[in-house]
This record gives C-alpha cells, structure tokens and sequence, in this order.
C-alpha cells in the first residue's frame, strides 16, 4: 500500500478505524485535538459507528464502558490533566474486564502544567492509575508509523486479554507529519464481542458488576485478574534495541525520547563511543528480564526520559544493582536536543572510564 | 378463581434485603411488570447505580451493568449508541442523578439519548448511612445536616426533573411518588410513558420516584409515606412537568 503523510493524532485516528473501532468519545484538549476532530470527520458518519464529543473526560470514558458492554471495540483519547479524570472509568472497565483502548498524547505536568510534550505521566500509566490493584498495558511508540501499528495492536490486545490498553504518546508524536503505511482496510463489518452485552435473548440474564460484598470473593477476583497480568507479562512483553551488541554504555528511552537518544547514539559512535539502546515497546509490561539480561555484559546505564526519572525506577529494579544506572531527564514539557543528550553521553562515558 | 397478584416473570426470586417501608422494591416490581408487559425482556439493558440498590441486578432479571457512582447516563449513552436496539435504562437516586451525575444527566437529556432513567429521590444519602442528599429538604436533620439543612450554608433542596425538563433534548419527564396504592399505579404508568418514550425515539425520558427511606429518616414506614405526602410534595411537586408527546396518559 502506498505511504501517505499524515499527523501521528490523525494517524491513530485513521488506524483506529481501520481497527474496527466503532465508538469514539472524547473532549477537547491540546495537544490531541486533531485525533478528536479526525474521529469527528471520519468515524461519526460511518455506518453502525459513533462519535460524541463528551462533557467531560468522565463521560466520555463511561461512553467507553457502556459501548464495551455493548460489544463493540470503543476508544478515547486525551492529554495528561484529562487522563487524570479517566482514572475512574479505567479502574472499573479493568475491573470488570472490559476491553478499550485510551490514548494519552502527554503533555508537562503537574497540574493544568504545559502544552509541549513530555513524558511525565509514566507513573500513571503503568502503575493502574486509578484506584485499586489492576493493571493496564501500555504500549509506547515512537514513531508515526508506530502510532499507527500499535493503535491496531491496541484493540487486539485489549480484546484477547479483556483488559484496558494505553497508548502513551506524547504532544511531539501527535502533532509531528511522517509517511506512514496502513497494514490494514477497514473491517466490511464491524465485529461484535462474543460475550456482548445485548439483552437476555435466547439465554439467562446476565449482570455485569464491580461491587463485590464479600472480601474473600473480591480477593478471589484479584488473584485471578493477577494471573492474567501475569500472562501478559510472559507472552506481550516487547522492545526494541540498537546498537546493544558490542555496547559498554546501554541507554533506556520510551517514545518520542528514544528518537533523540538515537540520534544522540550516532553522534558519539561517530566519536568511537560504544553505546546502544533499549527502547521498551510495552511500558507495562516493563521488559525487565532483558534489561537484566544486558547486565551480564554490560555495566553501564543511562535512562534518558522527558521527566524527573520515573521509568528509572523500573530499569533499576530490572538491574538489581547488578549494574550502574545513571539518569537524564528534562521535565515540564523541555523538549532536548539530540546534541545535548550526545554531550551527556560523552561525559558519562569518560566519566565511567569507559574510554 | 381468577389471579389478581402474582410475582412479575422478570422479577428473580431473591428476597429483597431492602428495609421495611424501602421504595425501592415497590420501583423494582413496577419495573419488571412494565417491561415485561411491553414484551422489552429481551431487549432491556438496565444500568444500576452504587448505593443500596446496586443489588438491583439481583432482582430485576434483566441485562444489568453497574455504573460508576453518578456516570448511569453516560454509560446508557455509550451503550445505546454502540447498540441501538437495546431499551436502556437508568436506575439512579439522588446524590447518583442530581449532584455527582449532574453533568452527564443534563448532557445526555440534552443531547436527547433514547435511554430511560428511573430516578429514585429518598432525600438522603441512604447506603452511606443518611448523609445530607442534593434534594434534601429545608430543615431535614440528616447525619451531615446534624442542626437540620440550612438553605444559607447547604443551599436549596434542588428540583432537578425542573432542570432536565428545561433542555431540549427531554422528551418526558414526570414526578411521581409510591407512598400510596393510587401513586403507585400513576409510578407505573409514568415508568411506562418513559419506556415508549425511548421505543418511539423521541429523546430523553425522566422519572423522578418520590420514595421513602424510613430507616435514615427515622421513622416507621408509615410516618415515612406520610412524610411523603406532607412535607416532600411541597418541595417537589407530582406531575408531568414535560411531554412532548402529550397524549391521554398526561396529567
């Protein structure tokens, strides 16, 4: 199929129907309009499908739930401050097992914090996020086409493990235009859920819950949704490397970051500099057993993220303390230059006597 | 010998573990008997709400899906829009409806969902333990209005089916109570009206229950349906208050 330029917000729009998605709810706020407005132009009018501008994050992430009851494969998308209020939604669809796909193109934070991009709500996003002992997966991209190919990914993965599914993008990502190629026509018909929630006909009727009086049924509830995620874990994990093999210094970047560290990583190979890179795919799952694996060869680390360090926390309980974890970050939506990350590099890499 | 009461078909047998003199098994019978008459048992996705009647699904052997506290009408939304043939409804009280749901109950009425919702108003916060409510009256003595609701520091009871009834996206919206034999029978045709509401299409229908909560008003069932009559229906008035349909079944 041919290339075509398109923005990453306009991209995951675009896969999203090419996904089968066939509810779209959201409410503005920059820097992802262009997906709203894509779902809003493109979704709205196709037959069978719908598309509501919301009154508030939290309807719209409620809409989500009611069209998941419904069988139907339903997203939302957002921006830091507006995730925040999803975090409500987010706990009940994980805890009754519904499928949805929540786009988060992040912005600086804390509070109402910057319109530029930044990578401040890992945290968040990797750690449940709303109340109460779930997960959800989180997938990172990096690229256009990457937003592309993971939005479908997104509700595959969200309907085989019937789980909520992240995408953690960034204000960079989604408002940035590359040439991407779509895998995928749109679906003829839009698929139904098999265990769809749409009236008790031709069986028992059915109840679809979150309280759960009895702490011993809850508990039971618990375990059984913690051996799912430890499935995912096993069988979803996923990353990327470059450069790792005859590395001394590995660096570890998510997103929009890992682009400028690669850029970063050409420039000091230029100067004879062996460093590579890991760049988890999945945020939750964390690849931790191949962050640890490296630590056999390996004995230096740089996490570089557009935060105050929140993924460090992650490659240090994957290294262990079986190897150094340094850390570079610039919050508040500071976007840095691949020539500033490049001098980072080079100082560490003296530092450490790596040369 | 002919049979003049029986269990409705779409009522489980469950015992209700509502307190005596609780409106809400009154509002769940009359659920199950409209739905059933109007042949919708396997069409009805009912959305019930955290609080004492979360345990709706329990009895009500329809399609049930809980919602988060005060999101019934935009989960209904999603659900209707996802699947159109579906007869949704709300069952929501008034904290849920009227005060954390204020903005998904206004938007989807004004953006005129087919959906139904059953508005059970008891004045209180009954689960919790009978905390002041949104449409808790001047003076009431609740556990956060331990001196009675001062208007001045609590604000007004708030005549939320007037507010609903305002936008343009509601089609139909009654208040009505079940603290007598005769209310019961106008809470049955009001639920009625509100389900043909929605199966016509014409936009977003509301009933709003006047419904006792004697165990956090303090009274016995009796005082509480009499409390009902004398002091509720001045502040919230019965009667349709919109329909746009109009017909015989208007009041």
């Amino acid at each position: 199929m041919a290339k075509t330029l398109m923005y990453g917000n306009s991209a995951i729009g675009e896969a999203a129907i090419r996904a089968g998605c066939q509810c779209y709810f959201g409410y503005p706020i920059t820097p992802q309009n262009e997906l709203t407005e894509y779902m809003a132009a493109n979704l709205g009018r196709r037959k069978g499908c719908a598309f509501i501008q919301a009154e508030s994050e939290i309807a719209a992430i409620n809409m989500v739930f009611g069209a998941s009851v419904a069988g139907a494969r339903a997203m939302t998308s957002s921006s830091s401050p507006g995730i925040s209020l999803k975090q409500e939604g987010i706990s009940y669809l994980a805890a009754c097992e519904l499928p949805a796909v929540i786009v988060n193109m992040s912005r600086g934070g804390p509070g109402l914090g910057s319109i530029s991009a930044s990578q401040s709500d890992y945290f968040q996003a990797t750690r449940g996020g709303g109340h109460g002992d779930y997960r959800t997966i989180v997938l990172a991209p990096s690229s256009v086409q990457e937003l592309a190919d993971l939005t479908h990914r997104a509700f595959d993965l969200s309907e085989k493990y019937r789980i909520p599914v992240l995408i953690l993008g960034d204000g960079m990502l989604g408002q940035m235009m590359e040439p991407i190629e779509f895998k995928h026509e749109a679906p003829e018909e839009l698929s139904v859920r098999s265990d769809a929630m749409r009236g008790a006909k031709g069986r028992p009727s059915k109840i679809i819950k979150t309280f759960t009086s009895n702490p011993a049924d809850l508990e039971r509830i618990n375990w059984s949704l913690y051996r799912r995620y430890g499935l995912i874990k096993k069988e979803e994990t996923s990353f990327d490397t470059f450069l790792v093999d005859d590395a001394e210094l590995v660096v570890v970047a998510f997103g929009i970051a890992a682009r400028i560290a690669r850029g970063a990583i050409k420039t000091v190979r230029d100067m004879g500099l062996k460093v590579g890179m890991l760049r988890p795919i999945t945020l939750w799952p964390f690849p931790t057993e191949e962050v640890r694996g490296l630590t056999n060869r390996i004995n230096q680390f740089l996490t570089f993220e557009m935060n105050m360090g929140q993924m460090l926390e992650d490659v240090q309980l994957a290294v262990a303390g079986e190897a150094e974890v340094s850390f570079y970050g610039r919050p508040g939506g500071v976007i840095p230059t691949p020539s500033e990350v490049a001098r980072v590099l080079t100082r560490l890499y003296y530092q450490k006597g790596l040369k | 010998m002919k049979k003049v009461y029986t269990r409705p078909r779409l009522l489980k047998k469950a015992v209700f573990h509502y307190c005596p003199g609780c409106g809400h098994s009154i509002v769940h019978r009359l659920i199950a008997e409209v739905i059933d008459e109007m042949k919708l048992g396997e069409r009805a996705i009912g959305i019930p709400p955290p609080g004492c009647s979360v345990f709706a699904y329990n009895y009500l052997d329809v399609d049930m899906a809980e919602s988060a506290h005060g999101r019934g009408a935009a989960v209904a939304t999603g659900l209707k829009r996802a699947y159109p043939e579906a007869v949704v409804f709300t069952y929501q009280g008034d904290g849920d409806l009227a005060a954390i749901g204020t903005a998904e109950t206004i938007h989807a009425a004004n953006r005129g969902e087919k959906i139904t919702a059953i508005f059970i108003n008891n004045a209180v916060y009954g689960m919790t333990g009978g905390q002041m409510a949104p449409t808790t009256i001047e003076n009431q003595t609740t556990t956060t209005t331990p001196y009675g609701r001062d208007a001045v520091i609590e604000g007004y009871p708030i005549r939320m089916s007037e507010i609903v009834a305002m936008v343009k996206g509601a089609a139909y919206v009654e208040r009505v109570a079940v603290n007598s034999p005769a209310n019961i029978r106008k809470t049955k045709r009001a639920i009625r009206k509100a389900f043909q509401t929605q199966l016509d299409g014409l936009g977003f229908a509301l009933v709003e229950v006047l419904s006792p909560c004697p165990t956090n008003w303090k009274m016995t069932p009796l005082e509480s349906w009499q409390w009902v009559d004398k002091v509720m229906t001045g502040e919230f008035p019965l009667g349709v208050i919109k329909d746009v349909a109009g017909g015989k079944d208007a009041a």
